[in-house]
């Protein structure tokens, strides 16, 4: 056992106290996705915590071998919110994540794009505005019910994928920063859409302000957001995390608001609890910020029917559409009755659910670029299960999630469309 | 003791994929549900069909390896825990076919992987029922659910895994192919071998095919929730209502230090000061039957002293009667880091015996323990909660335990109703039952297992 190992050893035992917990019954083998594809116990979470207890007690010397095995997760959350001692299973992965990573380094690509990129949003943004300009080069349109995009040569990123194509504008150039007073709604918020939202569905931001806009909300959304901070937090990278968390700090401190509402189930759930779960490191001063701000924090369905309040038709009838639960908004924050409503909210729509709603749609952010088979395999039992609900739409809550079912459907050519559940209330109103 | 080569013979048989060296894979496959020392095996094979798991075995046993089988490692007594020398782990999910379920004959084959609640949720789209129910079948294997006989929920009215094995195909330790049982119901071709394969912990042979009987399954059921202040009036509850010949499918008990913790964590109402609390489930063939029988247990629970007694209406009523029940495992999981659940069985009438047994023992040796489990066949889980890390309490949790087994062999009871003897429990076998069975089993297992490679020291030591 080197000394350095020691060192790493030394770093998980703040783990100790939760690792411990696990009883190691096995349960989780039944809802993570992973290990239903792979039926390896490295890959399930008992086993990940097995792994992460015998590095913190030295008696395993491949520390490579147990990233690879933490990597190999889609932090889904499915195992946490099944698990019978509950385990928090999430802390604990992105903790060892943060660890592991702060001991073995992080890869040279991750590197450039972490440090170097997302978290200077002004060159990010510039630099994804000019490339939206030149996609159509490299790709060509896959399907017109679903707007996705293929690669029309062969490029190694791109794979077989079916994506979504960067918006012509994006939400920032579309939409000017806005900073208005409350109407009649009384409530006055922050908004903030998230890159995914901003960058390649731009209408579901709009779908947004004119709901805030109908309700008579204040909305404050100023420029210079930057990423929640997810994608380097889940690859352990810290440091940017912790840099794109003051930054959006600092930005949204300036103003007073009732809640900071965010129309991606990801966002939502990093900002409201991921923040303060990671600012052990930080001031007191900032801790005691940070917390304050996540307090804030709401899924964006959630204020619509719990805060503002909608109003119901009649039971809809007319295009069916299904609702897929992400599991960063249902396992994380517990809410999924909210976006069921703003479907039903729709006279024009009739909700009709699919087998296993809350089953994993398999894109885990990062996890879909490093896995993309695995992801995909996972991705095909959540198209089967929108296919056989005989939905023409499919709604979510989270634009990770139409991404992927997006590729996932348009792989298949099947004839239904992805949409945000903002956009089918924004119809109504 | 893996050379290069049987490790490339392995590959060339399994595929490389299927053949696991890598530490951290290895590591992943050192333990089970138990609260015992990881052992890590030497080498993790995953056999994808039959002639590969025969030839598995083979080659394990002509180059000395002891061989241990696992199917989702949930046992709770050490059962999967390889070998310490050159232990070889050969894992059952990749042999997970359901091969037949007939609906005509009432039987079904099944690989050893296969799932119980797939299986059970399979057999239940044909109409039929496959009844064991152990608390992991979520995600226990079939496999080894037979291994070590697995009970649960409705044992007492439905029996156990055992009762619904009807053969076992198997390869032995030579890797050669063993037939036993079959799939009619009466059979007494050659020695009953497919049950002496029941409840054999991997020791015997390699469970390639299980024939598992299938009955109809009841239409109707009732489900009844009853407080009791004294656990005396609860047990006795429970032999009135076998004495009246009524066999409810669960019967099901937590005692006063469970109903606290489930109180604590679900806040739900429960009676804090309740010395027990009963659920109690009846179900059969016809509605009017089942309503019968229901408002009879109702009234035998009142008559014997039941603060209040809760009917379910209806599914969704029944749903939150369960809830306490469903709830004593994570709430009691949750109170502390380590969760030590043990499955001490006695004669139901013991019961309050053994429960006031239990709750002296955690006073004696300052621990909390909480009971709860299956009353009406006295399969007590008497819980230990406690921090592993804390080695003056755990050795104190583990004189508890000895204590725990005495008392339950006093009253007339078993070291295990349904979790197996494994390595956690060998030491005490011989107290149950007697020298000479433990050598008449060590006798068996040398004539089959001349070299102890199946899953070497599990039940019977050595």
């Amino acid at each position: 056992m080197s000394a350095d190992v020691h060192q790493l050893a030394k770093m998980l035992h703040e783990l100790d106290d939760q690792l411990v917990g696990c009883m190691k019954c096995g349960l989780c083998q039944a809802v993570c996705p992973v290990f239903s594809e792979t039926m390896r116990e490295g890959d399930v979470a008992r086993g990940k915590i097995a792994l992460l207890e015998n590095l913190a007690h030295e008696m395993i010397s491949d520390a490579q071998g147990v990233q690879e095995k933490l990597n190999m997760c889609l932090l889904c959350g499915s195992c946490a919110a099944n698990c019978p001692s509950g385990v928090k299973v999430l802390d604990i992965f992105l903790k060892a994540r943060v660890i592991v990573n702060t001991y073995l380094g992080l890869p040279a690509a991750k590197k450039a794009i972490f440090k170097g990129l997302l978290t200077r949003p002004v060159v990010f943004n510039s630099l994804l505005d000019v490339a939206s300009k030149f996609q159509g080069v490299f790709t060509k349109q896959a399907s017109d019910i679903i707007g996705s995009s293929c690669a029309r040569i062969n490029a190694p990123i791109i794979g077989q994928r079916h994506f979504m194509p960067l918006a012509k504008k994006s939400l920032r150039k579309l939409e000017k920063p806005r900073n208005s007073r409350p109407g009649k709604g009384g409530y006055r918020v922050a908004f903030f859409p998230g890159c995914l939202v901003d960058k390649i569905y731009p209408h579901v931001g709009q779908a947004v302000l004119k709901a805030l806009e109908h309700h008579e909300i204040g909305v404050y959304m100023p420029s210079g957001q930057a990423c929640c901070g997810i994608p380097a937090l889940s690859s352990g990278d810290k440091e940017s995390f912790d840099t794109l968390v003051t930054t959006n700090l600092e930005i949204f401190e300036k103003e007073n608001f009732d809640y900071l509402l965010t129309p991606c189930a990801t966002c939502t759930a990093t900002m409201h609890e991921l923040w303060p779960l990671m600012s052990g490191n930080r001031t007191q001063t900032l801790q005691e910020r940070i917390e304050a701000m996540s307090k804030k924090v709401m899924d964006v369905t959630q204020f619509m029917v719990d805060v503002v309040g909608i109003e119901m038709p009649e039971a809809g009838s007319g295009t069916k559409v299904t609702y897929h639960d992400p599991c960063h908004l249902k396992k994380s924050m517990g809410v999924s009755a909210q976006p069921r409503a703003l479907v039903r909210s729709n006279a024009r729509m009739e909700l009709i659910e699919m087998a296993e709603p809350d089953r994993c749609c398999g894109c885990g952010g990062s996890f879909n670029l490093e896995h993309y088979n695995l992801s995909k395999d996972i991705g095909t039992i959540k198209r089967d299960h929108i296919v056989a609900s005989g939905a023409a739409v499919v709604a979510t809550a989270c634009p990770a999630c139409m991404l992927q079912i997006s590729d996932m459907l348009s792989q298949h050519g099947d004839p239904v469309a992805v949409r945000h559940v903002m956009e089918i209330y924004a119809e109504t109103l | 003791m893996i050379s290069p080569a049987l490790l490339k013979e392995f590959q060339s048989l399994l595929g490389k994929d299927n053949v696991m060296d890598s530490e951290a894979d290895r590591h992943a496959y050192s333990y089970d549900a138990a609260v015992l020392d990881a052992v890590v095996p030497e080498l993790v094979l995953k056999p994808t069909n039959s002639e590969q798991l025969g030839r598995t075995v083979a080659l394990c046993n002509e180059n000395g390896l002891p061989m241990t089988v696992r199917g989702a490692g949930t046992n709770l007594s050490g059962g999967t825990i390889p070998t310490k020398e050159h232990g070889i782990v050969i894992l059952t999910n990749g042999l997970n076919k359901i091969l037949e379920i007939n609906e005509q004959d009432l039987y079904a084959v099944v690989e050893p992987g296969v799932v119980t609640a797939k299986f059970a949720a399979e057999v239940a789209k044909r109409g039929l029922f496959y009844p064991p129910d152990p608390g992991s079948q979520a995600v226990s294997t079939l496999g080894g659910n037979v291994a070590e006989n697995a009970g649960g929920l409705r044992g007492l009215k439905y029996g156990v895994t055992k009762d619904y094995v009807m053969g076992v195909n198997f390869w032995n330790v030579e890797g050669e192919y063993v037939k036993s049982g079959g799939k009619t119901v009466k059979c007494v071709t050659g020695l009953n071998i497919a049950q002496l394969m029941v409840g054999s912990e991997g020791t015997l042979g390699v469970y390639d095919q299980i024939i598992l009987k299938l009955v109809p399954p009841p239409v109707a059921s009732k489900a009844m929730l009853a407080e009791y202040d004294d656990i005396n009036k609860a047990s006795e509850t429970v032999a009135a209502i076998i004495a009246n010949k009524i066999v409810p499918c669960t019967l099901e008990f937590l005692d006063n230090a469970t109903i606290r913790y489930v109180e604590d964590f679900t806040k739900a109402g429960l009676p804090c000061d309740a010395a027990a609390i009963l659920l109690i489930e009846v179900d059969g063939g016809h509605q009017a039957l089942v309503d019968d029988d229901a408002a009879k247990v109702v009234e035998i629970c009142k008559k014997n002293g039941a603060l209040q007694v809760q009917m379910a209406k209806d599914a969704a009523e029944k749903h939150k009667l369960w809830e306490a029940r469903r709830n004593a495992l994570p709430a009691l999981a949750r109170a502390r880091p380590t969760t030590v659940l043990e499955d001490a069985t006695v004669p139901r009438s013991q019961v309050p015996a053994m429960i006031k047994a239990i709750n002296d023992i955690a006073e004696k040796y300052k621990l909390h323990i909480g009971t709860f489990g299956h009353a009406g066949d006295g399969n007590l889980h008497p819980t230990i909660l406690t921090d592993r890390r804390d080695k003056a309490e755990f050795a104190r949790v583990e004189q508890a335990i000895d204590e725990i087994f005495d008392v339950a062999l006093k009253l007339d009871g078993t070291l295990s109703g349904e979790h197996g003897i494994g390595i956690a429990k060998a030491k005490w076998l011989e107290k149950e039952t007697s020298k000479a069975t433990i050598l008449y089993s060590r006798q068996l297992k040398k004539a089959v297992d001349p070299k102890y490679l199946l899953n070497p020291g599990k039940i019977i030591g050595g």
